[in-house]
Formats: C-alpha cells, sequence, structure tokens
C-alpha cells in the first residue's frame, strides 16, 4: 500500500464529533429573519390569485415582482424560475416567501396563504411527454443487418426508478444583503454555481456576491443544482427585507420539492447469432421531471455507459430526457449512470441464461479491453481491470460454489447470487472541465510557513479537507498542522470547480499536487508566496464532440464489480441481504479509511435502491410518501457486513495516481442485488427497486399458475 | 400555555418558561444553544435530535420540554470529561473514523454513551439492533458499528 493511503485522523472529526460543527440551521445572525415558502399544490397550472393572510409588522411576502435581476436559475439552461412567473409546472414549486422574526408564525402565515389556480393539463408519464428537453444518440456498425440476420432478439424493458437523496440534513441557507452586497451561506455543493446563478437573480457585479459553504450534512448530488434555487430565493427575500433571511426547509418540504434520481424506462434489444451477441439497440427515456435543471447533462452520462463495459461488433444507443408535471431531476450520485447500467446487467444476465452461460464468466467474455474503440468511438487508454475484479470477488465470496448450489432450490428460503461489472467515468463529461469549468486552484504560503489551500471543494462528508490537505502535506514534506483548509468563500478563494463528478481529487487534487511541487521547488522561508495553478486537459484525449457524441468523454474510468448474495422468505416475500462485496479501482486510494467509508456508503445506497427506497407519487403528481417514516432507507439491520476491497492501479494524471471515487459505488450495487433475486428466484426481472410486494405478485402469480 | 420547567442540563440546573407545545429538540437548541441536538425528520425516525434522559437515549423531537421538568437532560456538549478529554465514545468515533458528514454523529455517539453506561457487552448483531432507530446516510454502519464495538464490544463476536 502507497504510504498516502495511510489513513490520517479526519479533519473535522474533532469538531463533528463533540457537537461544535455549525451547520446552517446552527447558525443565528443578528436581526435575522426567517423564511418560508409557499409552494404549489397542483402540479400544473396557471395561479389566478394569491389571497395573503393579515400580517403584523414585520411580516412580509416576498414574490417574483422583488426579483431585481432576472427570474431564471442559470443551472445548465436558465428555465427554473425564482418564484414562479405566472405558471407552475410541479407540485412544490416556489411561489412566494414568507418573511418574519418568528419561525412559527411564518410557517402560519404561509399555510394560510390561499393561491388560486386555473388547472392545466399535466403529463406524469414520461412516455406521454410532448416535450423533449435533449436527445442524443450514436451508433456503430450494421447493427440493423445484425438484428435482420439474428437467430434470436432478447427484447426487454427495464425500468429503474426515482431514488431520494435522504442526505440527512435538509437543505438550507442563509441570505444576507448589506450595503449593497450579499452573502448567500449554508449547506451546498458548489459555492461557485451558486454565486453565478446568484448574481444574475440579484442583477449584481460578481464581486458584490460572496458565497460560503458552512459544514454541509450529506450531498449526494442532491446539493448541486439546488441550493442556486434556494440562494436566489434567500437573496431576493433578504434584498427586499434588507435583513438575513434564513430558509431551512422541514424532511417533509426537502422530499416534496428537491431533485431526485431520474427515472428511466429503457428498451435494450439483443441480438443473438451463432451463441453470440452480434448487436445491442437501446432505447433511452429519462424522466426530467417539470424543468431541464441538469437533465442534459446526467442523459449524456447515462447513454456514454449505456452498452456497459462490454464491447459489441454493432450496436445503436439513443435517448432522451422528457419534461412531466413533478419535480425536476437532477443529480444524484452517478449522476444518470446507474440507470443504464443497471439495465445493461440485467441483460447480461438475462443474455447468460439464453445462451446457458454463468454471468460472471459472460461479463468476462465481452468486456472491452484496453486499446479497443469505445463505444463513443474513443478510446480506451488505460487497462481495463474488470475480469481480473471478477475472479478477484468471485473467489472472495465463493461465488462459482455458490451459483451451483443455488439452482434449483424448494423450500420456504431460497438463496441467490448476483454479479455486476461497472465503471464511472472520472471527472466532468465530455469538455465540461476544459471548456466550462477551467479550474484554477491557488496555495497560499505564509509568512510563518503554514500553507493554505485556496480551492472551492465542499466538505458534505466525503472527507476532501482531509485528503486535500494529505495531497498538499505530503508533496511539501510539511506536517499536516502546517497545511490549512477551511470551508471555502467564494470571495477568497479560486473557482476551482464544483464539488460533483468525482473529479475534486483527480482533477483539483492534481492541481494541488502541481502547486506543492512548485512551492516546494520555489520556497523561500518567512515570504509571503502564492501559487497557482490552472487545469490543463490531458492531451492524449479524443476530443469529445456533443454534436455527433463522440470522442472521449472522460480521460479515465474507475471500474467496480460487486457481488451481493440475498436469501428470499419465499412466504412473505422479504429479502435479506446475506453479504455483500465491492472490489474497486480508483487509482491510488488518497486515505484508506475515508476511501473505504465512502464505498460501504455508496454502496448501501445502491442496495437501498434495489429494494426498499421507492417514491410515490399519487395520481395528481403529489408525492406520497414524503417523510422518512415513509421513504425508507437502510438502517443498520438492513445490511450485513460489507466487504470492500481495491484492484490497485494508478493512473498517470491523477495525484499520487487517484482517480474518481465517490460516485462509483453507487453504480452496480442494485444490479448485483436484483441479479441475486433473479438468481433466487430462477427469473428475469426488469426493474429496481423490486420490493417485497414486487416479490409477493411474482409469487403469487407464480401459485396461481 | 407556557408553564416553567426545571430540569438539569449537562449538570446544570436550568429554569424556563416554555410553551407546552414546545419540543425538548426546539428548547435545547434554541434557548439553550445545543446545536448538537440535531433535526433529520422530526417524527422520531432518524435519531439525530437523539439526548439522555436520565441516562436513557431518546428521540427529543417527539419529547415535549414540559415532560422534562424534574429530570436530567445529557447532549453531547455534556459528556466530555472534567479534564476536557474526549469521552471514550467520541474517541473511538474518531478513532475509527466513523463520522462523514457528521448529522448523525451526535445522537449516535450519545447511544453510545447509554451503552458504555449499561455496563454490558455488546454483539455485533445486538449493536446493529442497539443503533438501528438512527439513520446514518453517508457510512454503511461498519465503522459506526467498529467504533462501538471499541467500547462495548463483547470479545465472543
Ligand atoms: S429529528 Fe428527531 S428523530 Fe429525526
Ligand atoms: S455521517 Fe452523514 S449521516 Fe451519518
Amino acid at each position: 500500500m502507497s504510504s498516502i493511503s495511510q489513513s490520517v485522523r479526519k479533519l473535522d472529526h474533532l469538531a463533528k464529533a463533540s457537537g461544535a460543527a455549525k451547520y446552517v440551521e446552527d447558525i443565528v445572525l443578528d436581526d435575522m429573519l426567517y423564511g418560508k415558502i409557499v409552494r404549489s399544490t397542483v402540479a400544473h397550472g396557471k395561479i389566478r390569485s394569491i389571497r395573503l393572510p393579515d400580517m403584523p409588522e414585520g411580516y412580509s411576502a416576498v414574490t417574483a415582482a422583488d426579483i431585481p435581476g432576472v427570474n431564471n436559475v442559470h443551472i445548465v439552461q436558465d428555465d427554473h424560475p425564482v418564484f414562479s412567473g405566472g405558471e407552475v409546472n410541479y407540485i412544490g414549486e416556489a411561489i412566494l416567501m414568507i418573511v418574519g422574526p418568528d419561525k412559527r408564525q411564518v410557517a402560519k402565515f404561509a399555510r394560510a396563504t390561499e393561491v388560486e389556480y386555473d388547472l392545466l393539463e399535466t403529463c406524469f408519464d414520461p412516455k406521454k411527454s410532448d416535450t423533449t428537453f435533449y436527445e442524443y444518440g450514436y451508433e456503430e456498425g450494421d447493427w440493423r443487418e445484425a438484428f435482420a440476420e439474428a437467430d434470436e432478439v432478447i427484447d426487454e424493458e427495464i425500468f429503474s426508478a426515482h431514488q431520494e437523496h435522504a442526505y440527512m440534513e435538509v437543505q438550507g441557507l442563509i441570505g444576507d444583503y448589506r450595503n449593497g452586497k450579499l452573502t448567500v451561506r449554508g449547506s451546498m455543493q458548489c459555492p461557485f454555481y451558486v454565486h453565478m446563478a446568484v448574481t444574475a437573480v440579484m442583477g449584481m457585479k460578481p464581486e458584490d456576491v460572496n458565497v460560503i459553504a458552512d459544514e454541509t450534512g450529506g450531498g449526494f448530488g442532491g446539493k448541486e443544482d439546488y441550493p442556486s434555487i434556494l440562494g436566489s430565493q434567500v437573496g431576493v427575500a433578504s434584498y427586499k427585507v434588507g435583513k438575513p433571511v434564513k430558509c431551512v426547509f422541514d424532511r417533509r418540504e426537502d422530499i416534496t420539492c428537491t431533485s431526485k434520481r431520474h427515472p428511466a424506462f429503457m428498451r435494450y434489444r439483443i441480438a443473438i447469432k451463432d451463441g453470440k451477441m452480434t448487436a445491442v439497440d437501446a432505447d433511452i427515456l429519462y424522466d426530467g421531471g417539470g424543468y431541464t435543471t441538469l437533465s442534459m447533462v446526467v442523459l449524456q452520462r447515462g447513454l456514454i455507459g449505456a452498452l456497459g463495459i462490454y464491447k459489441f461488433p454493432s450496436y445503436r444507443v439513443h435517448g432522451k430526457a422528457v419534461k412531466t408535471h413533478t419535480v425536476p431531476n437532477g443529480a444524484f450520485r452517478g449522476f444518470g449512470g446507474p440507470q443504464t447500467f443497471f439495465a445493461m446487467e440485467l441483460m447480461m444476465n438475462h443474455a447468460a441464461r439464453k445462451l446457458g452461460k454463468d454471468p460472471l464468466e459472460l461479463r468476462k467474455e465481452y468486456c472491452a479491453k484496453q486499446g479497443d474503440m469505445s463505444p463513443t468511438h474513443g478510446v480506451y487508454h488505460f487497462d481495463i481491470p474488470i475480469p481480473a475484479m471478477l475472479d478477484q470477488l468471485a473467489e472472495a465470496s465463493d461465488y462459482h460454489r455458490k451459483v451451483k448450489a443455488y439452482r434449483n432450490q424448494t423450500g420456504r428460503y431460497r438463496r441467490g447470487i448476483g454479479v455486476s461489472s461497472v465503471y464511472h467515468g472520472c471527472g466532468f463529461t465530455g469538455a465540461g472541465e476544459r471548456d466550462l469549468i477551467k479550474g484554477v486552484f491557488k496555495l497560499h504560503k505564509r509568512a510563518d510557513d503554514t500553507v493554505e489551500i485556496l480551492a472551492a471543494a465542499v466538505d458534505m462528508g466525503q472527507g476532501v479537507k482531509t485528503t486535500f490537505r494529505k495531497i498538499a502535506a505530503n508533496v511539501l514534506g510539511l506536517p499536516e498542522d502546517r497545511v490549512i483548509i477551511v470551508n471555502p468563500d467564494t470571495a477568497r478563494v479560486p473557482n476551482s470547480g464544483p464539488t460533483v463528478a468525482s473529479r475534486s481529487i483527480m482533477v483539483v487534487g492534481k492541481l494541488i499536487e502541481r502547486a506543492a511541487k512548485r512551492l516546494k521547488a520555489e520556497w523561500k522561508p518567512g515570504e509571503d508566496q502564492l501559487i497557482t495553478e490552472k487545469y490543463v486537459h490531458p492531451d492524449f484525449m479524443i476530443p469529445w464532440d456533443l454534436a455527433t457524441f463522440s470522442g472521449d468523454p472522460y480521460p479515465d474510468s474507475s471500474w467496480s464489480t460487486n457481488i451481493v448474495e440475498v436469501e428470499v422468505d419465499t412466504m412473505l416475500g422479504l429479502t435479506k441481504i446475506l453479504n455483500a462485496w465491492g472490489c474497486y479501482d480508483v487509482g491510488t486510494v488518497i486515505d484508506e479509511n475515508i476511501v473505504i467509508g465512502q464505498m460501504e456508503g455508496g454502496l448501501l445506497q445502491s442496495l437501498g435502491h434495489g429494494g426498499i427506497e421507492l417514491i410515490n407519487y399519487d395520481q395528481s403528481g403529489r408525492i406520497r410518501n414524503n417523510s422518512l417514516s415513509d421513504y425508507i432507507v437502510p438502517t443498520a439491520l438492513d445490511v450485513p457486513s460489507l466487504h470492500v476491497m481495491f484492484h490497485k492501479s494508478e493512473y498517470f494524471n491523477g495525484p499520487f495516481g487517484a482517480k474518481a471515487a465517490g460516485e462509483l459505488p453507487n453504480v452496480g450495487g442494485s444490479a448485483s442485488y436484483i441479479g441475486a433475486l433473479e438468481c433466487a428466484l430462477e427469473t428475469d426481472l426488469y426493474q429496481t427497486p423490486f420490493s417485497t410486494e414486487d416479490t409477493m405478485e411474482l409469487l403469487e402469480g407464480r401459485r396461481n399458475g | 400555555m407556557f408553564k416553567t420547567v426545571r430540569m438539569t442540563v449537562n449538570g446544570k440546573a436550568v429554569e424556563l418558561a416554555v410553551d407546552e407545545r414546545e419540543s425538548l429538540t426546539d428548547t435545547l437548541r434554541e434557548r439553550l444553544g445545543l446545536t448538537s441536538v440535531k433535526k433529520g425528520c422530526e417524527v422520531g425516525e432518524c435519531g439525530a435530535c437523539t439526548v439522555l434522559i436520565d441516562g436513557v437515549s431518546k428521540n427529543s423531537c417527539i419529547y415535549l420540554t414540559v415532560w422534562a421538568d424534574g429530570h436530567e437532560i445529557i447532549t453531547v456538549e455534556g459528556i466530555r470529561g472534567k479534564n476536557g478529554l474526549l469521552h471514550p465514545v467520541q474517541q473511538a468515533f474518531v478513532d475509527e473514523a466513523a463520522i462523514q458528514c457528521g448529522f448523525c454523529t451526535p445522537g449516535l455517539i450519545l447511544t453510545g454513551v447509554e451503552l458504555v453506561n449499561s455496563g454490558k457487552k455488546y454483539s455485533r448483531a445486538e449493536l446493529r439492533e442497539r443503533i438501528s432507530g438512527h439513520l446514518c446516510r453517508c457510512t454503511g454502519y461498519e465503522n459506526i458499528l467498529r467504533a462501538l464495538e471499541k467500547v462495548v464490544g463483547s470479545e465472543s463476536d
């Protein structure tokens, strides 16, 4: 193990273990008021009238009319209003904010606000949507011919449902406008995203807006785009009332109005000729929800991964993201990847059953190799360690023996074992790093010879403060306590980019490594020095072209294999996870404890999405289970011990050889879980999650013949 | 309706007039500044608001402050030793990297303190059961269990 991998004490642990860490809900500014948002109760409509309750002095309503700049929140496009301009497109869309000194009164006045709507036609079924947000595709070879000549075609629709982030800290921000300057602070992943959005909404100069990330209690993608919306709302509110305004959601509000993982309907066809898979045709449909928000890039990542890690002689991939009148879906760890990987992995299981092969062996047989052309006509530049990683897990889990043992089971309890092999493309999709983010990083050596890391990355629990510091201290040969890193503040730190896409270590960490090397070489004791490093696009990459959807979308990938073993109680339909293994290639592990923690947590979220995490919409487009009593996330009783292993590799262009890590464990867990269920129930399944009720229905269907 | 409540919080006697409907979470956070008591759901589902009431872990969000009259409340702010050293459970959480975003941490630590005070040892299965009222979305519970095993784990497991 490389010495950088040796775990160190996490930088923020003391404050967090002693209760001293301050999250937005814990911050009280002088004269601060509280805001509560009045939200649409209809999925699609035009606001006919708004009647405010009588409110005493000191209470006010903030609406679209109070916005000094544009009523559009910049995310990828600019289509999500700050406060509704008249039309609403999902239940939970913000109409106005009641602001005042007493939280309970504010909530009461918000509840008493009456909004009347002229209802408009709704669409909740993405297949029936007439608004396509984005559409892309790519193909290779004569796939039509392959289907025409096939001995057999597997033709299936696979479904991956919504997933709620359920970060333990709900969303919340404070806006503080005074003397012509605005500060927005609180829980977020991407201070500069918030900065850009708020600046336009406020019509202010960038230098007059300051965004501070406070302790952030989990994000998982859920705090990537949403704080741009809430930040705009509290900014406008504070501007109107001239005092700081805090708006922290309660859990029901959070689940109702913040983004989710995109539901995806994925029709896959596989052509089989002479016992070989000769072509794949994938038609992908992502439910974008009421506004575009991040769907453009989520869909891109989904389509890029639509053929998994495999190489097929010919294929076509086509997909779109469409509008429905539901809460906009957005970033969730894996960012569109888990859906298509799930579908491809299930198709591999089904193909294996058709071909009479073992699912694990079939994966090895079709796995792409270094030097192969990638599906999007780029190149796999580096080793693809999947076959070795599959073998590693097969041995650890005793896979081959169990697969045989679990055939033709009878009796109440039946076991199954499932496998998946996936990747996560490292960093931003396409040319994002080069053309959009253009990360800048600074290292500031002070006269006292301490060194401060100046970056925009937010530590939301993934430990980035600790790992960043470790990289700098290691290169500089300094004790860790001489390297300083605090929560980012856009007035102090350069824009090193958002805390997303598993890019922090590989991309920003590389800038830290380079800056630290330079500082070391130029070190002048007792002097103030500032080192600036800028992102350099790797020159080995085949340029990404969105118009033709071709090239290298990522410089490299992180790889993962999973094996899950379950036991199904066929009387009650209950599934118990007996074991879960994950093998991960994230390049050099920058801190063992931290990365293992990431892998375990991500794997558990993915397993949750396999069986128990269900969002229920009713017919009016309302989320019925908007509490943690009804939206179930795994407890310590729902998982066995998780076995995490690493495959060793080094990425030459990452700090100390590190690649992306954070999202990877969220990609393959549910596929291996459903694979285990397929094995136990000896059938093909087509969806995630597959719940207890689904199992009961399947078993009853069998009993009734 | 306001009522006077007398309770001991982290060793100090406290007397407050509170609204009868006020939750102990709000009293501790907003009047006493004990912000380690977190709010994750406010319906008794997540354990983030856990405090010890007479040594027993309780979700303070569904516990009315008026019920606390005459009782002893402990939050994470009140568990350090006199010398300022971390409580062994806190230390174990730090050592085992059982903390990611930290939002579930104070509550879990207090449940750990309750287990320590019981004087008993617990198997991993028992520990899973005992912490099942706490939701942690960041970890896979592994390091939390490892930290707790360090202080209250039974050797046999
Ligand atoms: S906040 Fe009390 S249990 Fe969740
Ligand atoms: S560490 Fe984030 S919820 Fe437990």
